[in-house]
């Protein structure tokens, strides 16, 4: 990950932190390979929640940037929608977050799902832009052909989650 | 009430032709017919022909690789049948013969800034146009053998130019836009400046894709905003009173079929044949829509007659689809699911 310190200087320098969700409770009904188990809104933002800020060495989750009632799940209906909310309201990386949330379901979520990612609304100064940006598929595999952006957004996605690291320590 | 079933016009399946890895972006037909070309994130271009004669089963017939470095995006054929342009991500348009006996790039068009995202010929052959996400249309001139010269880099635009389309009959060039708009460029036969000469604006996103109709009276046109638009043409001096300002013709927006698509339309098409219009859709859904016999020409109704089946059909986004040039009805559609699938339709009588 890119160090916090050293770099040019933070649009965010003091972001609010928050607490961490608790990990997900397993049901004896999810361990039966013979229960159908559809996706739901935990399960969503447990792909996401790990996914590193550009800017800091804390998670999406830490920032409140993704939230678990932010997911909206129709496993049925093969939709997926997650609103994000970037720190500030003129954050230059919001392009990037979302990216990096879209990329993280692609590669994460079987292909029927169709999956949306926008602002909260309200959240960003050019919120309308970034949503049509988003969701504008052939921009996003153009920009994901870009080798630069792809690495910083692997980055991004790929940071060791502090939930693995203490599993292994147990 | 009759005791005959009712016969409904249907959408019925033909084949799937497999063989991209990833998204197929494009699906178009050999101006004869006899060849199916497609491409996509693969970089590879598929020529597919029938084995055995006209009702044979499509096959794949060749490959055509190592002329883009990335995404093709669409691929269109001279008017001839002789040449093939393929736009790719790579920022360069490619041309394509045979006059040694097997495909090859001889001509690669460089210029645009970024992506290409469509490339179109004109009726005559002698000019070509491509678009880019670098806002910019530019026109092209077959100048000799494998020669081409940029004639004009038209800049009305101001974000992401999707498709470019030309006028069946006449050397316009319509354009489709990021920035909802569509626009009309004709060469001003004083100077020779290629000029825009229309915007159409009603859209409210991203126009993907547009289609003329037989004639050119007509363009359809679909958006992100999930409707499918038809536009007329209204000449100076219409007997309708249309106002022409500037004496150019004026393109007015006289149906919009919205409450169908349920996400973005990614690619329209118009049968020169039958006068109907197929729909390629983001809820994976090929459409296709007729015009009821009763339609009043300045307000015309369309109604969805047939949809793909679920069963045989699509099961990601469908990109593209095009109809057969002479097989009334024969439609080839293309998928973020790597399959080109075709279908026939079949009307009620």
């Amino acid at each position: 990950m890119t160090p916090s310190t050293g770099g040019p200087a933070m649009e965010n320098q003091n972001p609010t932190l928050y607490k961490r969700a608790a990990d997900r409770e397993i049901t004896p009904a999810e361990l039966d390979n013979n229960v159908v188990d559809p996706f739901d809104a935990r399960e969503i933002f447990d792909l996401i929640r790990n996914i590193n800020d550009p800017e800091h060495p804390l998670s999406l989750e830490e920032l409140n940037v993704v939230e678990e009632r932010l997911c909206l799940v129709n496993d049925q209906q093969n939709t997926i929608d997650v609103t994000f909310t970037p720190t500030i309201p003129h954050c230059s990386m919001a392009t990037l977050i979302g990216l990096c949330i879209r990329v993280k379901l692609l590669h994460a979520l079987p292909p029927r799902f169709k999956v949306t990612v926008k602002i909260s609304p309200g959240a960003h100064v050019s919120e309308a832009a970034i949503n049509k940006q988003l969701a504008d598929k052939e921009r996003v595999a153009a920009a994901l052909e870009n080798s630069h952006l792809i690495k910083v957004i692997n980055e991004c996605i790929f940071a060791a989650p502090p939930t693995f690291s203490k599993i292994i320590r147990n | 009430m009759s005791s005959e079933p009712q016969a409904v016009p249907t959408l019925k399946f033909v084949q799937v032709l497999k063989g991209h890895r990833g998204r197929a972006w494009n699906v178009s037909w050999h101006p004869q017919g006899n060849l199916l070309t497609s491409c996509g994130e693969d970089k590879i271009i598929r020529l597919w022909g029938t084995e055995g004669g006209a009702e044979g089963k499509w096959v794949e017939k060749t490959t055509l690789t190592d002329g883009h470095e990335r995404t093709i995006r669409e691929v269109s054929w001279s008017p001839c049948g002789k040449y093939l342009a393929s736009s790719s991500f790579d920022a360069t348009t490619a041309i394509w013969d045979k006059k040694s006996g097997e495909y090859e790039c001889n001509a690669t068009l460089e210029g645009h800034e970024n992506e290409v995202k469509s490339v179109a010929w004109a009726r005559s052959g002698q000019v070509l146009a491509t678009c880019s996400r670098d806002k910019t249309v530019w026109v092209w001139e077959v100048a000799e053998e494998d020669e081409y010269e940029c004639a004009a880099v038209l800049n009305a635009h101001t974000q992401d130019v999707k498709k470019v389309v030309w006028h069946p009959n006449d050397e316009i060039l319509a354009s489709a836009s990021y920035d909802n708009t569509i626009k009309m460029f004709r060469e001003d036969p004083s100077d020779q400046e290629w000029t825009c000469v229309a915007t159409l604006a009603s859209h409210t996103s991203t126009v993907w894709s547009i289609a003329f109709n037989k004639t050119g009276t007509r363009l359809a046109s679909c958006s992100d905003d999930g409707t499918l638009k038809i536009w007329q043409v209204y000449l100076p001096g219409n007997q309708e009173g249309i106002s022409t300002p500037d004496g150019q013709p004026v393109w007015k927006c006289v149906s919009t079929i919205s409450g169908v698509h349920t996400r973005s339309v990614y690619d329209v098409a118009w049968c020169h044949q039958t006068g109907l219009i197929a729909t390629a859709c983001g809820d994976d859904i090929v459409r296709i829509f007729q015009e009821t016999l009763d339609s009043d020409p300045n307000q015309p109704t369309f109604n969805l007659v047939a949809s793909s089946v679920a069963s045989h059909g699509h099961t990601q986004d469908v990109n593209s689809v095009a109809w057969h040039p002479t097989v009334p009805g024969l439609l080839a559609s293309a998928s973020d699911d790597g399959d080109i699938r075709l279908w026939q339709f079949l009307d009620s009588s």
